[in-house]
């Protein structure tokens, strides 16, 4: 139970890093460290205790099934993991280019489209 | 129909084959990418009619494989998507000749009409999220494409929005799947009707529902989720904002918010936390009603007069289906609910019919005149007389004006509200198609009508290639207000069948 | 032409290391049906080794190395080859089906679509990555001062 709860400290910190800084790349790490809290919620409610990793060996016993920790969040979290990158690389060029059109990182001075 | 793969397998392919191919043949993308929504559209308006079929990916059976899923509601969208995915690209063959790196536009649009494709005939809710995030991507880097400054801005604001309620929807999966050990989504719903909902919802499962209702409830633009749509869709190329504000926030937004909250949790009286889902959605529906038809007003760009307008009338469409889903919840008649969900998805496909010749007319006008500022344009149906004629008739039917579609649609939303005992809040939409009605009379009083001034001076009609979308919507706009019976009876009401019987869904997804 | 780079320390050793990471890259590539791997974790390997190249000689030799415009062609060949080997299955029913030659479990070359899949995802993510990196080197050092010494919350 502490460990959802530490997970759901590491997302509000996340939250607070990319609502509260100004600088447009603190902002997208805010947003990374909310994205890897996730991934780290998916694979926590796959976990078992006293469990082994789900990697089936030729020499092994079929008790040893048992106790593998459940592979499904590990897949989703695989899938998540791409799409965080993908995500990022367009944030960062997205940074680079707000850089060279509006020469500040500062969102406050970026914000000028209001109403 | 085993077709259904092939809605996902060709824009893939062709959102692979774009950039490869570019480099030997510099019209490749425009070619393969008219070729190809036109096939796509040829298949899903002959999909109309068809019964429920379902595709088991590699053979794997649900749940423990992946299955793809049509029903009439999936009709409805494939058609929305499909149909206007290939009138935008006709009209970007020349409004995007300004533009360069046209190869990379014409990828990333195959590959948000295949995000959208697959969110719709997904029957697995991981699956969905991955094509929801495909058609995100995709849509983030189109907003940008004109590199300008204000553009980029806008695309930073809703990239980072948006990917917030990713992030949302992908906690929310987690926590559906620890409490029920399933994905796919018929599954799902079992688990919950069995074991989960005796006596009251599992409170982790409220928690999941109310993150899936932020996340899906952003990318739809309901206040208060809508603070990304007044800048990312003026900024985005016509083409790109008619796609937005026409399909995208449906079929990413309204259409995951029905197959979740309708097929995977329910509504029934048995689960008295479903009316607080059905609450919530009538209360966003309101907000947006309100607010996007209030700011809305005082817009003298005319892009972003058609943004707000866009999050007042997705209220509109929410406010049905959430009105039909507390009648249900409430154990109210079925009857009645059935009526204000009809309404909601006939407004649905309304919406997309007229915003979208609207966002295209204005990127026209922009074509021909160089601006979107309403103060320097006046009396174009002088010089521009077909997209003049086509604007005039999406605006009296977005106001509801009979005998044009948004009319009845508005008018059953009403009508079902009224008839479930919330009269405070039809008396509220009703105001609210007054206030959009003025504002459409501002649109064509300041634009259409009245004297040539400023830079209409030197406008011309817009090229037949870019007419021919305008005519054809507003040819939909008129077809469906008109002849009503004959459109309603095939798309819509296997639509609004597939969204009350949740129980066919799992029988015919589960066998 | 002007020396580009890093010094000649790292440069040494940068071209001593590739080749191994390179090799490991295509291992863990490879095996990603019988160990924890595969397609995107092995591609991403190998795109640090091209990425490792540009670090240490400069962007201009990286891209003598492997221009841009072969890793955009490989980069959609790779991602064609997947959908194809997706599309091979409908001959067996459905979609993704695993219709190829499954030998024996637990040698290299078992389990049908599963090893293609596995190579032509490494060939798409470990160009692409290639690309993204080379995208986002583009900016000049003028940006880049700047951006330290920026001093933001």
């Amino acid at each position: 139970m502490t460990v959802y709860f530490l997970c759901a400290v590491l997302i509000t910190m996340g939250l607070y890093c990319l609502v509260a800084k100004k600088h447009i790349v603190k902002k997208v790490i805010g947003l990374c460290i909310m994205e890897y809290a996730v991934n780290l919620y998916l694979i926590i409610i796959g976990y078992k205790r006293g469990g082994i990793a789900p990697v089936i060996d030729p020499k092994m016993r079929p008790e040893a099934l048992e106790r593998f920790v459940d592979p499904l969040p590990q897949a989703l979290v695989l899938t998540s993991i791409v799409i965080g990158l993908g995500v990022l690389s367009l944030m960062v060029s997205m940074c680079i280019r707000i850089y060279e059109k509006h020469g500040t990182f500062d969102m406050s001075q970026i914000s000028k489209l209001r109403g | 129909m085993n077709l259904l793969p092939y809605y996902v397998a060709i824009p893939l392919g062709l959102a692979f084959l774009i950039p490869l191919l570019s480099k030997w043949w510099k019209r490749s993308g425009e070619v393969l990418a008219v070729g190809g929504t036109a096939i796509l559209a040829a298949m899903a308006l002959g999909a109309i009619g068809s019964p429920t079929v379902c595709y088991h990916m590699g053979g794997w059976r649900p749940p423990v494989g992946i299955a793809l899923m049509s029903d009439g509601l999936t009709v409805l969208l494939l058609i929305a998507v499909n149909v206007v995915g290939f009138l935008c690209v006709l009209f970007s063959l020349r409004y995007m000749r300004s533009y360069t790196a046209l190869e990379k536009y014409y990828a990333l649009f195959m590959l948000m009409i295949t995000g959208m494709n697959g969110v719709v005939i997904t029957a697995d809710v991981f699956n969905l999220f991955v094509f929801l995030e495909i058609a995100s991507i995709a849509s983030y880097a189109l907003v940008p494409f004109g590199i300008e400054a204000d553009e980029l801005e806008a695309g930073f604001k809703y990239l980072i929005l948006g990917s917030v309620a990713s992030t949302m929807v992908l906690f929310a999966i987690g926590t559906v799947y620890a409490v029920t050990g399933s994905l796919n989504i018929a599954d799902v719903a079992r688990e919950i009707a069995t074991k989960h909902a005796t006596g009251d919802l599992n409170p982790a499962l409220l928690l999941s529902a109310a993150f899936f209702l932020m996340g899906f409830g952003l990318k739809a633009a309901l206040v208060p989720f809508h603070a990304w749509l007044p800048d990312a869709h003026p900024s985005a190329p016509a083409p790109v904002s008619a796609m937005l504000s026409g399909v995208v926030i449906k079929s990413l937004g309204v259409y995951a918010m029905c197959r979740v909250f309708f097929h995977m949790f329910g509504f029934s009286p048995a689960v008295p936390s479903s009316v607080i889902i059905a609450n919530s959605m009538i209360a966003f529906a309101i907000a947006s009603i309100v607010f996007g038809g209030l700011l809305a007003v005082g817009q003298w760009d005319y892009k972003r007069l058609l943004a707000y307008s866009s999050i007042g009338q997705v209220g509109y469409v929410v406010l049905g289906i959430g009105v039909g889903a507390r009648v249900l919840a409430t154990g109210g008649q079925p009857a009645v609910a059935a009526l204000a969900i009809l309404g909601g998805l006939f407004h649905l496909i309304n919406h997309t019919a007229f915003k979208a010749l609207l966002f295209l007319s204005s990127g026209a006008i922009q074509h021909a005149t160089g601006t979107r500022d309403m103060k320097q344009l006046g009396g174009l149906r002088l010089r521009m007389p077909v997209t003049s004629t086509t604007t005039t008739l999406a605006a009296l039917s977005i106001a509801g004006i009979p005998p044009f579609s948004g009319f009845w649609s508005k008018l059953v939303i009403i009508i079902a509200t009224i008839k479930a005992g919330h009269p405070a809040i039809a008396s509220v939409a009703v105001a609210m198609a007054f206030v959009t009605l003025a504002y459409y009379v501002k649109v064509q009083r300041e634009i259409i009508f009245g004297a040539v001034r400023g830079a209409v001076e030197k406008a011309r009609e817009v090229p037949a290639l870019m007419c021919i979308p305008l005519v054809v919507l507003a040819i939909v706009c008129v077809g469906f207000g008109l002849l009503y019976p004959a459109v309603g009876s095939r798309i819509l009401e296997p639509a609004r069948d597939a969204l009350l019987d949740g129980a066919a869904y799992v029988r015919a997804v589960l066998g | 032409m002007k020396p580009t780079g890093m010094t000649v320390i790292v440069k040494t050793i940068t071209d001593f290391v590739v080749g191994f990471i390179v090799l490991f890259g295509a291992y863990i590539v490879l095996y990603g049906h019988i160990t924890p791997g595969g397609g995107f974790s092995g591609g991403v390997v190998i795109a640090c080794a091209f990425i490792l190249v540009m670090l240490g000689h400069g962007r201009d030799v990286a891209f003598e190395r492997l221009g841009e415009r072969t890793a955009s062609i490989l980069d959609s060949t790779g991602a064609l080859a997947f959908l194809v080997i997706a599309w091979l299955g409908v001959w067996g029913g459905y979609f993704f089906m695993n219709v190829l030659v499954k030998g024996t479990p637990f040698r290299l070359l078992s389990s049908g679509s599963i090893l293609a899949n596995n190579l032509a995802i490494g060939l798409k993510v470990s160009t692409s990555l290639f690309l993204v990196f080379s995208a986002l080197a583009v900016f000049r050092k003028r940006s880049f001062r700047a951006l330290l010494e920026d001093d933001l919350t």
